[in-house]
């Protein structure tokens, strides 16, 4: 009961707030240092999607380097430069810091800024039927930080010395000792800097994201009846603000490590001829500190896509998405575990072995809510009229890669098995589909979606399924086969296997690896094309173009801030009354329409449902 | 003048594409349905891809185990491989298993309620039942799965100290091995890094008693069917200790000492001879001809031919040259290896040499 007060209350704050919203607007009020959340939504799309570019150019030329190893190529001329490529041959710090970039700009400002950051503050407030964040002000700043910091990360590829090169996850010693690789120099203090910097706009953005949920839901609004999408970035934020003030610890005393003498992680050291003085420290403790961001990371990452499937599935199987219930309890289960799974990062890391156990049972319990959420997503599909827009295409892809993905977590979280597999390519192909590739439909999915609530226009469809099956294809075709490489016993982070000849006859799987890569990265070009000329050139979209419950879309097409020109309006259901029969069972509970908003409160002719 | 080029023909592909999509336009009939929503047509021709894919995703799946399965390490030379390739068998069985009908009925239902006009989609939001099922059966599932990993991972894990194991130190350094043997006393003299110095390159302790026996040498040769139990030291940064062929592998830490224990039970020569070995051989070394004929038409060296022994790996991102940081192992009978360890110098004879040096020197 008291939620429901809570949300009357925050709808009469509101009725008097909009006499502000009339206020006029200048350029950069509009479209810089913007308030609306709408716009800062927009802001980390673009953001997000000019750093993912970056960092699979990246990945595009390490895999080249990795298929025909130490070759010259004018892409390494064109990209590289001499310095990183001489004589057209890439070198091997370069092609370390390329995979630590990657990883970097990737995991954090793609697919947590750009995913998460989007979708976050696209949705939270127009679904959940607020005017907007609950502080603009912080939202606005928990950008701009985010936009300093990969500034920041992008100038570190330009330093003397190079970017930082010690993998994304940063291990001490190796990147705290620039004598140990020349990337730990400038180029890690610009790191840790960018890094401090994420995790604070991702707090801002976390916590604001949390408040506007549990305050700011509009009359009727219930926890019980919040669109999945929104339960999964609440929970996301929860987790964010759980774990990433972790990482920020790790970094500064990483930093304290590095300028100020202190020994948190170095120990019994001699390097470069001298002993150093560091004494006392454990590499392993920073590892430790790594994950228990690093791990609730991944799920930081994927929830949100998960959220966003939901939401895009059930909208178009024109029917409720199955098992509410059990989602929201997957939903937070997952959230739960994920802070308790950390050490399996670290089952040969030298930590007790009794650990390993603790981390293998809490790591395969994880599999349980996952395997509920891709049953009920399949059952979802069964028997709905699918209308197969890029969306939903790529909502299904994720459910698929998902599983894939997923299902290679049950060897590498068993302790056992990840004795021999641990940082193989098994590991690289494992995370890629499960959090990589999945969480990339997930945006994507969100993207083709919700299109036309951003921009008013609407994606071509017909490049939005050549994105969609040439991505889906190559997607597969780079990570299957890794799997097999990685069994054979391949490292990652190689700068080439050629000094193992017994690693000769993965040659061709790596060309092939390599080849999918190249066109699966050349026909995301396709989706920016669309995606720029829908911008300016696409059909004007309709208020409901894919006739969806949520309250996203009783807002104008015009954007005003505020969202709403009238009230706020009241909630009288759940989001997910598709395909909703009468009493009679003649006809759907609104005569010919197959879904009934959440505004349209209890008809006569309709039998209540308790979800 | 390249880069010219190309960024000239890019410009050109792209005003080229963008005068299609004109021409396109233009060329539409007026009723055509551009609402760019999914219409009945879409439905029908994404539903079959659907399906198309499923298929393809099937012969992907094939054709890797088909090609590729062998890529997988041969039989495990140690005594508890053979329990861990099982258990990976087993995942692994299981995993295609729930893989094969997942996806099928994924991709399957996606095609087969591909949406039409006019078709009701059925109200179905919840079912415990049907909840219940798929939540207990990977209850199940996994529990067994972990109890078994579990009694595994601590038969591997847990060393019994009074056993009769050769103790044996792997130290680890940008780029590079060395193995410690610790002697006649199966006992490792104390060191840490601040004792490096001139020939003392593992920082040895000299006043330790224990130490004087130990032997240090650069290739690891170890006693078939014996257990050796692996110290492990850093110089520097992380390295990690990785014997694919015994399933084996520990992070190497500065500031402390980690270890593993496993029993190698196939000689060097024996795994050589394997027919695995054999075959495999022959085909790297079949690559490494064709590769060889590039080569040397270009005026390079050609490679040599490839003869198989164990290696241990570094796995653990350490610097520029992680990508060459390997050790030869060598599997041997126990007299073989007697005599291998008994040509090795000691590390007190080393110390000797190196102060009758330094007096040499002086005079």
């Amino acid at each position: 009961m008291s939620a429901t007060a809570t949300a009357t209350a925050a709808h009469d704050h509101h009725d008097h707030g909009d006499h502000g919203h009339h206020h006029k607007e200048t350029f950069i009020t509009k479209y810089i240092f913007s308030q609306d959340h709408k716009m800062i939504a927009k802001q980390f799309l673009i953001t997000g999607l000019v750093m993912g570019t970056i960092g699979i150019l990246m990945s595009i030329l390490f895999r080249i380097q990795l298929a025909w190893p130490e070759e010259s190529s004018w892409v390494f001329e064109l990209f590289l430069g001499d310095k990183y490529a001489t004589d057209g041959v890439m070198n091997p710090d370069a092609y370390l810091a390329l995979v630590t970039i990657h990883g970097t700009i990737m995991v954090f400002f793609v697919l947590t800024a750009g995913l998460s950051g989007t979708f976050s503050n696209l949705l939270i407030p127009l679904q959940i039927g607020a005017r907007d964040m609950a502080s603009g002000f912080m939202n606005m700043l928990s950008y701009w930080i985010f936009f300093i910091s990969s500034v920041i990360m992008l100038s570190s590829l330009f330093v003397e010395s190079g970017p930082a090169s010690a993998g994304w996850t940063i291990y001490p010693p190796l990147s705290a000792l620039p004598e140990a690789i020349p990337g730990s120099g400038t180029g890690m203090t610009l790191w840790l800097v960018s890094m401090a910097l994420f995790i604070a706009q991702s707090l801002m953005g976390s916590l604001n994201y949390i408040v506007t949920v549990i305050n700011l839901r509009t009359e009727g609004m219930s926890m019980t009846r919040l669109p999945l999408t929104i339960w999964a970035l609440f929970v996301t934020a929860i987790i964010g603000v759980v774990s990433f003030p972790v990482l920020l610890s790790a970094a500064l005393m990483l930093i304290m490590d590095r300028s100020f003498g202190t020994s948190f992680f170095l120990s019994d050291i001699y390097i470069k001829g001298e002993v150093l003085a560091h004494q006392g420290g454990s590499p392993v403790l920073f590892e430790h500190l790594f994950w228990f961001l690093g791990h609730p990371e991944v799920y930081i990452v994927l929830l949100p896509a998960l959220g966003i499937t939901s939401e895009v599935i059930a909208t178009n199987s024109r029917k409720p998405i199955f098992g509410y219930r059990a989602m929201v309890a997957s939903i937070l289960a997952i959230a739960f575990l994920s802070t308790i799974v950390w050490g399996h990062h670290m089952f040969v890391s030298g930590m007790n072995p009794f650990l390993g156990s603790v981390f293998t049972f809490t790591t395969l319990l994880i599999a349980i809510p996952s395997a509920v959420k891709a049953f009920n997503y399949i059952t979802t599909l069964w028997k709905g009229n699918l209308q197969m827009n890029p969306g939903m295409l790529f909502s299904i892809g994720l459910v698929s890669t998902f599983i894939t993905g997923g299902l290679t977590g049950i060897i590498l979280g068993d302790s056992t098995l990840d004795i021999n597999v641990h940082d193989t390519y098994f590991v690289v192909a494992h995370f890629h589909l499960v959090m990589g590739i999945s969480a990339l439909y997930g945006l994507f999915a969100g993207v083709y979606h919700w299109f036309p609530k951003m921009f008013g226009r609407m994606m071509n469809k017909n490049l939005g399924y050549v994105h969609f099956w040439i991505t889906a294809i190559g997607a597969y075709g780079v990570f299957f086969p890794m799997h097999f490489i990685g069994m054979a016993g391949l490292p990652r982070r190689y700068y080439t296997n050629t000094n193992f000849p017994y690693f000769d006859d993965l040659a061709d799987v790596n060309v092939l690896i390599t080849v999918f890569a190249i066109i699966t990265a050349l026909v995301q070009l396709v989706f920016i094309y669309n995606f720029i000329h829908s911008i300016f050139y696409g059909r004007r979209a309709t208020q409901n173009p894919w006739k969806a419950n949520t309250l996203e879309w009783t807002t104008p097409v015009e954007h005003i801030h505020g969202n709403w020109p009238g009230k706020i309006p009241s909630v009288y259901r759940w989001s997910y009354d598709y395909s909703k029969l009468n009493k009679d069972e003649t006809d759907y509970v609104i005569a010919g329409q197959d879904y009934i908003p959440q505004t349209v409160p209890l008809q006569e002719n309709e039998e209540e449902l308790n979800h | 003048m390249t880069v010219f080029l190309i960024i000239v023909v890019v410009a050109l592909l792209g005003v080229t594409f963008w005068q299609m999509s004109k021409i396109l336009k233009l060329s539409k009939p007026a009723h055509h349905d551009s609402s760019q929503i999914a219409n009945d047509k879409d439905n029908s021709t994404q539903g079959y891809l659907m399906l198309g894919f499923v298929i393809f995703l099937y012969i992907l799946m094939f054709y890797s185990f088909w090609n590729w399965g062998d890529l997988y390490l041969p039989e495990a030379a140690s005594a508890h491989g053979g329990d861990y390739d099982t258990l990976m068998f087993i995942s692994i069985a299981l995993i295609m298993f729930v893989q094969v009908i997942t996806q099928f009925l994924l991709y399957f239902f996606a095609y087969k309620y591909r949406g039409e006009k006019g078709k009701k989609a059925l109200f179905y939001a919840d079912n415990d039942k049907l909840e219940f099922i798929w939540t207990i059966i990977p209850v199940i599932v996994l529990a067994g799965l972990i109890i078994y990993g579990l009694f595994t991972w601590s038969e591997i894990m847990n060393i019994e100290e009074d056993e009769d194991a050769m103790v044996v130190e792997l130290y680890a350094y940008q780029f590079g091995w060395k193995a410690r043997y610790s002697g006649e006393d199966n006992t490792l003299g104390k060191a840490n890094v601040r004792f490096i110095e001139g020939v003392n390159v593992l920082g040895i302790d000299e006043s330790d008693s224990y130490a004087m026996d130990d032997k240090i040498t650069t290739e690891l040769h170890l006693p078939v069917d014996k257990p050796v139990l692996f110290k492990f030291r850093s110089q520097d940064v992380l390295h990690s200790a990785y014997f694919p062929f015994f399933r084996a592998q520990m992070n190497v830490v500065p500031g402390m000492i980690t270890q593993f224990s496993f029993t190698p039970t196939i000689t060097s020569d024996e795994m050589r001879n394997s027919k695995f070995m054999v075959e495999k051989v022959e085909e790297l070394n079949e690559i490494r001809r064709e590769k060889s004929k590039e080569l040397v038409a270009n005026g390079d060296v050609a490679l040599d031919p490839y003869e198989f022994d164990y290696y241990l790996l570094c796995n653990k991102i350490c610097g520029i040259s992680h990508f060459n940081m390997q050790m030869k192992i060598v599997v041997e009978e126990e007299e073989d290896f007697k005599e291998w360890i008994g040509e090795q110098a000691t590390f007190g004879e080393g110390v000797e040499k190196q102060k009758e040096q330094q007096v040499t020197s002086n005079n």
